[in-house]
């Protein structure tokens, strides 16, 4: 009896080399200069595949970590790239969209065979993007703020050295609301796993400083209107603390003042909840002697560093934080800065574990699971910070800022040790 | 915040909310009834006006209520003329076949939404409106010393959304007059009974179909134009109204006009007073509901007649 042989071609397979093939000729042929590097192994550029929120709810943010991204990589490569080889960016909208994203994570690692991944910010994208890294060992460095990669929930392969967690942030916080605002306090957070982390971070933190959250109200972050949501707020409320992020941030913000008039609680919000929006938009008037979270500041402070200074001038960011083109067009300096800081630290990576391709990528992330404190520097000008090489994630300073004429001014910078918080997982124990 | 109070201020969200609906859905329905067309993308044309009026008050200095009245008269205008020729160039080519007809609109659809994602961008976009004081709204309360007003904490509304209100209801108000009692209302009307008699008659029924799906995306733009000021303009907002308007459409039975806006205030309302006492997603889950009972027992609507 003759039984069929079973065919080593799938469909999916088929139509995976079809598109790489397509995708190479597409490349090769747009991209003439770079094909005098093919022939040389070591001088083609390394590729960073780039996760970046084109459209979705974190337009926005994504065209900002653009901009900081393109002004890191290009700052990498006059300084003559990473070991010798220039640095190339393979962007790819996400849409900010789970699925999507770990679309984009299987087109890096397998169509446009990329050395690693990077840039993701909004957390749900994070969560559906990072099992699949971890499944095709791509190293992916997100930019992401969530708590999840501390959290022990990813694996190995995902790293968050350039930007902090929300926990260490809100923990560096709590303090400063209940000593100076109030004790009781009314949450005001997005519906998703960044705005859980405040719930459940906060709750906890705030309680250890003697205060309480009266009441918890999660908004979902495609919501377009607002003003339902405000009655929620208890009367005995002290302060209200919101973080909100979206398209419609904006109109949160000015909703939350039109309900109270002129008897409003203390505030204090994640600047999240105005990133790329201008302070000085009508109806934000109320938010005068209010203060704000922020992960950079995002008007130069009167003791501004160099670096911040260089920094600014690099990404294309004036005095008051908008484009130096567009005074419109905010940017969303808590938060870009991130972009820059992590890719300085993975070149630092590669050339310590001397990265030459894709068989390195496990020497990249011993590499920079080694490193420790990073001191304030034009590869960090957001400050300096203490990457622990056990849970992934970086720990830094936290600015409060009060608002006043218009502009964020910094009343207080918290130390690195108020954001330290006992280690979660040791993903260096995990196997490769 | 007391019961009293809390449902005041829901129910002043909800009219809001039912005002812009009832002129969103009344563009679905006018189509709908004169046409016997399902146009899906009423939401983009909807996103159009929203987008048209942040782009004529981002181009017009001085004062924000020049640009919000400019707008208000180029938005619905503009997207009016881009709906007649979209009906002119695909809606006659294919006979408004039903089935075909719901193809090209979901066409039509994605053609609007990607190319304002193209050229406006993915922001959304603030308008400012032409005036906004907010009103804190008094509330009576039986104490000790007998009745008493009081101001409770956040019981309060802004000028505009009144004026959004008053608003609507002015262009209902107007809207049922030109179809009732002017010669184009009778043309139209006319169209809707019978086309075949109608054009017997003398009526250019191509051309009034072709005015009746511009006047239909026109009202839709009217309502964004109203509601850009307090919600911002964005490329994916026409995907929510599109679901309400089809909701309240059919819950009022298609083609039924009074059956339109009482359907809307209801939706409204509702939705309002849901979100505000339990959750905005509850509020869509029992509107859906409302629907399927609606198409189970009453098919045709509250107003509706049966379709022969």
């Amino acid at each position: 009896m003759v039984t069929k042989p079973e065919t080593k071609f799938t469909r999916r397979g088929v139509l995976k080399t079809l598109a790489a093939g397509t995708g190479a000729i597409v490349a090769t042929s747009a991209l003439p200069g770079l094909s005098g590097f093919a022939q040389a192994q070591s001088s083609a550029p390394i590729k960073i595949g780039f996760q970046v929120h084109r459209t979705g709810i974190g337009a926005a943010y994504g065209r900002w970590y653009n901009r900081t991204t393109v002004a890191a990589v290009k700052r990498i490569n006059d300084m003559g790239g990473i070991n010798g080889r220039p640095v190339e960016l393979v962007a790819e909208d996400d849409g900010t969209d789970p699925k999507r994203g770990a679309e984009v994570i299987e087109k890096f690692a397998t169509q446009h065979n990329c050395d690693i991944a990077f840039g993701t910010l909004f957390s749900h994208v994070v969560y559906g993007s990072a099992p699949r890294a971890g499944e095709l060992k791509l190293p992916y460095f997100v930019v992401s703020e969530g708590h999840h990669v501390a959290s022990g929930k990813l694996n190995r392969y995902t790293l968050q050295p350039g930007i902090t967690d929300v926990k260490s942030q809100v923990q560096a916080m709590a303090p400063f609301i209940s000593n100076n605002l109030g004790k009781k306090v009314t949450m005001i957070f997005p519906d998703f796993a960044f705005g859980h982390d405040h719930r459940d971070f906060f709750t906890a933190a705030i309680e250890a400083q003697g205060g309480q959250v009266v009441e918890s109200i999660a908004i979902p972050p495609t919501e377009t209107s607002f003003s339902k949501y405000f009655p929620r707020i208890p009367r005995e409320t002290e302060v209200i603390y919101h973080v909100m992020v979206g398209p419609a941030v904006l109109t949160f913000v000015k909703e939350l003042g039109e309900f109270f008039g002129p008897n409003s609680p203390e505030i204090f919000g994640f600047i999240d909840s105005l990133e790329a929006v201008d302070l000085n938009s009508p109806g934000l008037e109320f938010l005068d002697g209010t203060y704000f979270w922020e992960g950079n500041p995002r008007h130069a402070q009167a003791d501004q560093s160099s670096h911040d200074a260089a920094y600014r001038a690099a990404v294309g960011v004036d005095d008051s934080g908008a484009s130096l083109e567009d005074a419109q067009d905010v940017s969303t300096y808590s938060h870009m800065f991130g972009c820059w800081e992590t890719l300085n630290v993975i070149k630092r990576g590669m050339e310590t574990a001397n990265y030459q391709g894709p068989a390195d990528r496990q020497k990249l992330i011993e590499a920079v699971e080694a490193m420790s404190d990073m001191p304030l520097s034009d590869d960090h000008p957001q400050g300096a910070k203490r990457f622990n090489g056990k849970t992934h994630q970086t720990f830094g300073h936290q600015y409060i800022s009060k608002v006043s004429d218009g502009k964020l001014v910094v009343e207080h910078t918290t130390s690195i040790e108020d954001g330290l918080y006992p280690d979660e997982v040791d993903y260096t124990t995990q196997s490769f | 915040m007391d019961f009293g109070p809390h449902l005041l201020l829901a129910s002043l969200e909800g009219a809001v909310t039912a005002a812009i609906l009832a002129l969103t859905a009344m563009g679905l329905s006018i189509v709908f009834g004169v046409m016997r067309v399902v146009n899906v993308a009423h939401g983009e044309f909807y996103m159009l006006g929203a987008v048209i009026a942040w782009w004529v008050t981002s181009l017009v200095g001085g004062h924000p209520a020049i640009g919000f009245v400019l707008a208000l008269g180029i938005a619905p205008l503009v997207v009016g003329l881009m709906a007649a020729a979209a009906d002119k160039l695909i809606l006659q080519k294919i006979n408004y076949d039903p089935d075909r007809t719901i193809v090209a609109t979901i066409g039509l659809m994605y053609i609007i939404q990607q190319t304002t994602l193209m050229t406006f961008g993915p922001d959304a976009r603030p308008v400012q409106p032409p005036f906004n004081t907010r009103l804190a709204l008094p509330w009576f309360e039986y104490g000790e010393s007998g009745f008493a007003m009081v101001w409770p904490w956040g019981l309060s509304i802004t000028s505009y959304k009144l004026f959004v209100i008053v608003a609507a209801v002015a262009i209902l108000t107007t809207l049922w007059l030109v179809i009732t009692r002017s010669k184009i209302g009778l043309i139209m009307r006319a169209t809707q009974l019978d086309s075949e008699t109608a054009q017997a008659f003398g009526v250019p029924v191509d051309r009034v179909y072709m005015w009746v799906f511009g006047l239909g995306a026109g009202l839709a733009a009217v309502g964004a134009v109203l509601v850009v000021p307090i919600q911002q303009a964005h490329y994916l907002m026409g995907h929510d109204p599109l679901l309400l308007a089809f909701i309240t459409v059919i819950i009022g039975g298609l083609g039924s006009l009074p059956g339109t806006i009482i359907a809307a205030i209801l939706i409204g309302m509702s939705d309002g007073v849901i979100s505000v006492f339990f959750s905005p997603t509850l509020a869509k889950i029992i509107a859906t509901l409302v629907v399927a009972m609606v198409l189970a027992f009453r098919p045709q609507g509250l107003l509706g007649r049966s379709v022969h």
